[in-house]
């Protein structure tokens, strides 16, 4: 295996963890803040469906990116009112929306483009383009360094980047500031939140919106820059793969990273069976591969990978008491 | 009702004072009328039994509650209170029963949560930890800025709410319950802070039910009973009688009469058991103990030291180790018959420490209740079903016996007062005539009228030759009703004392692991002691 192969696998590696990280950057903030949410994978997927289909409507992909994030967050705001005004169960609220998501994105596109739920095909300013970075042409001929620079990475898209740039910040938001602290706070004792004099409901809304955002953006980068266009059910369980990451990460953004990338990893290699095949010596069933991810999913959730303690006071809608 | 404005300096407004409070839920009136008057720079005491109503009205100030009438006036002027918010800006801070602290946050995180300084934390962090050592220098409030909530005892996690408190300039504190955690000397010294806080002008409200925290602390006391305010008078000029007659509303023995134990052959013995929690934490740590026929064995101890899994592997829902004899009989602790329904067959009955979450199902119906774990009874039977008259038929009796009001025993468990849940469970528990009587904090939320009447069915089942072993973190309970006194500290025994040979400091210092108890030893020793143990818990 040269080091090409392993530039290219780096790099689409980096583009498959891509939504995965922000989903599970999503479910942090709002787990963080003691509201369960198994309504991610629903959310990319309406996010998804309504940025592809503003994209190929208006051939902007930013306009298309806001009408994903919009679409997110509607779904985001009825998880909120379900879950943290009417205090209903947030597991049902989830895979309402989960279902919800799965039926009416079809439904629409059916009914918009007649395409059998499909979006039309994404063509130039519909999509996010590849960028390259300053100095990636006049580096590219320095041994090792450049082909890192100019492979792996600089020649993505932004939204790349920006779920990168939101690991970091993440962290800052939770643990260097006093939304940070207030927001974790409630996911842990939100009793203390309420008698400290401040809003339960307000903080978790917040941290609804910004899981809202987030998701948007891990939808619309899976229609218009992973892929050309929406199809049905595209989203493919990346939500859940995104809760598994989270757990996996202890709730942690650094964490989130590493466990995202290992789930992009292995999408990545499950697209390369020659590389497989070159390294074990026989073929694999590419079905298998395939599988990899969502196997070390069930793994991870069933509590193989060491004790990952949630946020105390995740799940329960809180209620005033005494 | 006497108006305590003596003493007032000229002019000065009362710090608190409201005014024809109101508040009902449903159909149950919380707090009826309600006037109040606290002068600035006193401690002031609420005292009343549980769902007297002290809680709602504390509430209704700190805004947690809105009143549906009256009014509130602090500093003389009307204030209102419809948030947190406005009370901390009003300068009323409260220390709540159960903490409202962040676990896994440090002490300084939850000093500020909520009085951040900036949107960035660095700078309300340190000039919170400045502030730290200057009120900890000032009202002996020592605390460790940098430890987990997780990692510290209950009497420093106190002394975090008060820190809280007064990080938010609070003038006005609000304790509830402050006592009920704490040792004998830790609660001495939160007294001693709370006289401190006094001489510095604030005002202290304490709701309390022991009588002798009044008595010790406050310089005028309200009496609360059945969402009334029944007497507002000087602390100096009641007795504990005349108060505990004012929240009950009639006569109490406060003292348990009983006649000396006549002990007969052992009924229990313990030796060297050990248990270890899901969590692999070793909590009990080599108990050995006997309790003889006719008398009482109480078990004295701050909660968490190991008394509740001593408790549940006797009654046979825990596994341990070691050797249980019952009337010279060894108990299976971990095999098949290692059971609470093998237990009670062998003459072991359970009270357990949590009625609500281990002895009562709180949605079924009072009847229901009193079938389980004697459900195979042959009387309860019909054929292949249940004899549910039979079982009806056979509260109603306990229900008469055991004065428990409303008597109905169609009415689910959740339903009645606390003291009458606990007669629910007793009597099903001491009318299978056992031979042993395990029961756990059996007055905890229990309001005084019953526990004269629950303290008087203990006494009468150990004068009937039953042996009972008592665990309570109620010192005065054990007190009065033990006759001998066993005291646990980190899953040990540290020692066994006689009522009568003993005081409430001895086992104090022995509840938090210190067995010379021949000097004075300063609260810091005890709590580093407390704190070592409780390290090792978590």
């Amino acid at each position: 295996m040269d080091f090409l192969t392993v530039l290219q696998i780096l790099d689409s590696t980096l583009r498959l963890s891509t939504p995965l990280l922000l989903a599970c950057l999503a479910g942090l903030f709002s787990e963080r803040a003691g509201i369960f949410d198994i309504g991610l994978e629903g959310k990319m997927l309406a996010a998804a469906f309504f940025s592809a289909a503003t994209a190929a409507a208006t051939g902007s992909v930013w306009v298309g990116l806001l009408a994903g994030i919009g679409a997110s967050l509607a779904l985001s705001g009825l998880h909120g009112v379900a879950s943290i005004t009417f205090r209903g169960n947030q597991l049902i609220s989830g895979v309402a929306i989960n279902f919800l998501a799965a039926g009416l994105t079809v439904l629409i596109g059916q009914s918009w483009f007649g395409l059998g739920g499909r979006t039309p095909s994404l063509i130039g300013g519909g999509r996010f383009e590849p960028i390259t970075l300053p100095f990636a042409e006049a580096l590219s001929g320095v041994p090792i360094i450049g082909p890192l620079y100019a492979e792996l990475i600089s020649g993505h898209t932004i939204p790349v980047y920006v779920a990168l740039l939101c690991v970091p910040l993440t962290w800052y938001i939770l643990f260097r500031t006093r939304f940070g602290l207030r927001l974790r706070a409630v996911g842990e004792n939100p009793a203390a939140v309420d008698t400290a004099g401040v809003s339960v409901v307000g903080l978790r809304f917040a941290a609804v919106a910004i899981c809202g955002v987030l998701c948007g953006i891990a939808g619309a980068y899976l229609a218009t820059g992973l892929q050309a266009g929406f199809v049905k059910d595209m989203s493919a369980g990346r939500g859940f793969i995104a809760l598994a990451a989270l757990i996996f990460a202890k709730w942690r953004p650094w964490y989130a990273l590493y466990a995202t990338l290992l789930f992009g990893f292995l999408q990545a290699i499950s697209l390369r069976p020659d590389v497989i095949k070159s390294l074990v010596g026989f073929n694999v069933q590419i079905q298998l591969l395939d599988a990899l991810p969502y196997i070390l999913t069930v793994v991870i959730l069933a509590g193989f990978v060491g004790k990952a303690v949630p946020p105390r006071a995740g799940g329960a809608p809180y209620v005033k008491e005494r | 009702m006497s108006d305590t404005t003596e003493g007032r300096p000229d002019g000065a407004a009362p710090a608190i004072e409201l005014k024809g409070i109101s508040k009902a839920f449903g159909a149950v009136q919380a707090n009826k009328d309600i006037s109040i008057r606290v002068m600035p720079g006193t401690i002031h005491g609420i005292i009343g039994e549980n769902g007297a109503g002290k809680s709602t009205l504390m509430s209704i100030l700190y805004g947690f509650y809105k009143a549906d009438a009256g009014e509130v006036f602090i500093a003389g002027r009307k204030t209102d209170i419809p948030d947190s918010q406005a009370a901390i800006a009003a300068g009323i801070g409260m220390v709540f029963q159960h903490f409202k602290l962040v676990e896994n946050f440090t002490v300084l995180e939850n000093i500020i949560l909520g009085a951040e300084d900036g949107a960035r934390l660095g700078p309300s962090l340190s000039k919170a930890r400045k502030e730290l050592t200057q009120l900890a220098a000032e009202y002996e409030l020592n605390v460790d800025p940098d430890a987990l909530i997780e990692n510290i005892g209950v009497g420093m996690q106190q002394r975090v709410e008060i820190l809280k408190a007064l990080y938010r300039r609070a003038d006005i504190l609000i304790l509830d319950e402050p006592t009920g955690v704490l040792t004998p000397a830790e609660a001495d010294h939160l007294f001693r802070i709370l006289e401190g806080l006094k001489r510095e002008g604030k005002t202290i409200i304490l709701i309390t039910h022991k009588l002798r925290e009044i008595m010790d602390i406050t310089d005028t006391v309200s009496v609360m009973r059945r969402g009334e305010m029944t007497a507002t008078v000087k602390t100096s000029e009641t007795s504990p009688a005349e108060l505990a007659e004012l929240m009950v509303g009639r006569k109490v023995l406060l003292r348990v009469d009983k006649k000396p134990a006549t002990p007969g052959a052992n009924v229990l013995e313990v030796e060297d058991l050990r248990v270890v929690d899901d969590k692999g934490v070793e909590r009990v740590k080599g108990v050995s103990l006997v309790v003889k026929a006719g008398e009482i064995l109480g078990v004295a101890g701050v909660a968490g030291n190991g008394q509740s899994e001593l408790l549940e592997v006797l009654g046979g829902v825990q596994t341990g180790t070691g050797t249980i004899r019952v009337n010279g009989q060894e108990i299976d602790l971990t095999g098949s018959q290692s059971d609470a329904r093998t237990r009670r067959a062998r003459g072991i009955a359970h009270v357990p420490e949590d009625r609500q979450r281990a002895g009562l199902i709180m949605d079924f119906k009072a009847w229901e209740n009193v079938a389980f774990g004697y459900h195979d009874d042959p009387a309860y039977q019909s054929g292949l079903l249940m004899n549910n008259a039979a079982i009806r038929e056979d509260t109603e009796g306990k229900i008469e016996r055991f004065d428990v009001r409303p008597a109905n025993a169609n009415l689910p468990a959740k339903s009645f007062s606390g003291g009458n849940q606990q007669k629910l469970v007793l009597a099903r528990e001491i009318e299978r005539n056992p031979d042993l009587l395990l029961i756990g904090q059996p007055t905890r939320g229990v309001d005084i009228g019953a526990i004269e009447f629950i303290h008087q069915r203990i006494v009468e089942l150990r004068d009937e030759g039953k042996a009972i072993l008592l665990v309570s973190v109620e010192l005065d309970e054990i007190m009065s009703l033990s006759d001998r006194i066993a005291v646990i500290f980190d899953g040990q025994i540290m020692g066994e004392r006689l009522p009568s040979e003993t005081d409430e400091k001895e086992l104090g210092l022995l509840m938090a692991g210190i067995t010379d108890t021949t000097h004075d030893h300063s609260v810091e020793e005890i709590e580093a002691n407390l704190a070592r143990a409780h390290g090792e818990v978590h």
